[in-house]
């Protein structure tokens, strides 16, 4: 049995999300490879050499892959992955984009985001905005998997030394290109890597209210999210988006900010080890799966709590 | 150019859905069904490629049992053309789905393919992936932005750290992200004329695809329930927990 591990790195550095699917694989129970398609890549590569329990890192540095083109990423998967059992990623935006694609050259099924290995053909992943956990059991003889990096704990990053090689093979499909990015640049933690994330929704009333936060994750180095809600009102960006359709997280301590709970959002968060929510409504249904519920108004609430830490 | 665009009949995004006692399926008995909120922002997308004048038809397609043609027929109501149904029965996986959807695409021979990013019952976030590798097309997923320009089509995307943007050669596929654009209503005119557009009906044979299955749901269980918490007085008393008794800051 031999798997393969599609890491998630921004060419100069291998992103923690890898680390959390070299575990899934671990589970897997099988020899672990891991492949890093990127140009100029090398600092990934090197990363991944060090990651416990890997036994090589396959290396494909070259243009076509620079941006992760699902349209010559996934070609390379699926070429490099025909002589492996599993291959899986991270279910990150990249991952996301690009492994269906994998499953569909090889005719063959994705099982998106499993927060469990129950054997090597069997895995257990939420449906229904994590309302139902369905076990599923693969009849496939190779198998494209997505892993919710949340649900397995970090492999370590440093004490391995795994062979590093190069793989040759170029696809370019010259059918899509890449034109321009706009990055959110943030001194603060990444939303799914942080250890502390407050979150705020409707509540906050507008974005210049989002502010309102800065200074308490400031204080906890936290990460800020937001509730569906409140990126459908425009107050803050996507990318902030905790829930169902966003950014699933699993922090020791999450604060909902103004957040009602509905189930697309609880979907993201209920994981966390530690939930707090602020909310003047006592009714609302984020404080049924609250450890510490705060019936206030945030206005009055947050400025204190920011003074008060 | 001609727009292709995918809906799917789930359950409605207000429904918790529950798994059965006996764990053998989700209990779906006398759920409200709609169509997928990532689709409903699909055809709104096509609709408005054919205001502009950019669109000539927008062709609805549906991979379900019959019941699934009142999806088609909401698509048709918000302003798509016409509609298709492939007529399976049971669940399809979202490989089939997108084989099935590729025999459309030939038949059809749209310039763009649009479709939700994942559906709100399965979650698995495939099928439009699935169709630009088999019909080899480009893909923008996750569009929060669409401009077609002359031969191509310019896709921002939701990505991880904020918006990337690429050009892709038509034909492509498109899946939708939440902040693309705020569907309408269908107007009750609307919904009348809609029951007056044509409909097609294919079978996976006529498409010439086999349907398949290469998983099997084994069970289905709850999650596991956090217990109840506390309600606490005012901030000095939370700050109080979190440091002593949840050791979570410091």
């Amino acid at each position: 049995m031999s798997t393969l591990v599609i890491a998630e790195h921004d060419n100069g550095a291998l992103k923690g999300s890898t680390l959390n699917t070299v575990t899934a694989a671990q589970a897997m129970g099988a020899d672990i490879d891991i492949l890093v398609a990127g140009a100029g890549c090398d600092g990934a590569a090197q990363a991944a050499a060090a990651v416990v329990g890997v036994r090589k890192v396959l290396v494909a540095d070259n243009a076509a892959y620079e941006h992760q083109l699902a349209e010559n990423v996934s070609l390379l998967i699926a070429e490099v992955g025909a002589g492996y059992d599993n291959i899986i990623a991270p279910a990150t935006a990249d991952a996301k984009n690009t492994m269906p694609r994998v499953a569909a050259l090889l005719d063959v099924a994705q099982i998106s985001e499993i927060t469990s290995v129950e054997s090597a053909d069997t895995f257990k992943r939420p449906i229904y905005a994590g309302n139902v956990i369905a076990t599923v059991k693969s009849t496939d003889a190779k198998k494209v998997i997505t892993v919710r990096i949340t649900a397995f704990d970090a492999a370590a990053a440093e004490g391995g030394s795994a062979a590093v090689e190069t793989v040759s093979a170029v696809h370019d499909a010259g059918i899509s290109s890449f034109v321009g990015e706009e990055v959110a640049v943030s001194d603060r933690p990444e939303l799914t890597a942080a250890d502390v994330v407050i979150s705020g929704g409707r509540g906050m009333q507008n974005g210049e209210n989002f502010k309102l936060l800065d200074g308490i994750a400031d204080k906890l180095g936290a990460a800020i999210g937001a509730s569906r809600a409140a990126v459908d009102a425009g107050f803050v960006p996507n990318d902030m988006q905790v829930g169902q359709t966003g950014k699933i997280v699993a922090p020791d301590l999450y604060i909902a900010v103004g957040i009602s709970g509905a189930i697309q959002h609880l979907a993201g968060m209920k994981d966390s080890k530690v939930i707090v929510a602020i909310n003047k409504d006592e009714d609302a249904p984020i404080f049924q799966v609250a450890d510490y519920g705060l019936v206030a108004d945030l206005f009055d609430a947050l400025p204190e709590l920011e003074s008060k830490l | 150019m001609k727009v292709l665009v995918a809906v799917k009949r789930v359950v409605d995004y207000n429904v918790k859905v529950r798994a059965k006692a006996d764990g053998s399926d989700v209990d779906l008995n006398n759920v409200k069904m709609a169509i997928n909120p990532f689709c409903e922002i699909a055809v709104e997308e096509a609709v408005r490629l054919k205001e502009a004048g950019i669109a000539t038809e927008v062709i609805a397609v549906s991979v379900g049992e019959k019941p699934c043609q009142e999806q088609i027929r909401t698509a048709l109501a918000l302003g798509a053309d016409r509609g298709i149904q492939v007529e399976t029965e049971g669940a399809v996986e979202p490989l089939v789905i997108a084989k099935l959807l590729n025999g459309v695409v030939a038949k059809e021979e749209p310039q763009l393919v649009i479709l939700g990013k994942q559906s709100i019952d399965g979650d698995n976030n495939q099928t439009g992936q699935m169709l630009g590798a088999l019909a080899g097309m480009a893909q923008g997923t996750f569009a929060s932005e669409v401009v077609v320009d002359g031969d191509k089509v310019n896709v921002t995307r939701e990505v991880d750290g904020g918006l990337q943007t690429l050009s892709l050669n038509l034909p492509a596929i498109i899946t939708t992200d939440l902040r693309l654009n705020e569907p309408r209503y269908a107007s009750l005119p609307n919904i009348m004329k809609a029951k007056k557009k044509p409909l097609d009906v294919y079978t996976p044979a006529d498409l010439g695809v086999e349907v398949t299955s290469h998983l099997t749901q084994v069970s289905v269980e709850p999650p596991a329930e956090r217990k109840a918490g506390i309600k606490v007085e005012d901030v000095d008393q939370l700050i109080d927990k979190l440091k002593n008794e949840a050791k979570v800051i410091s």
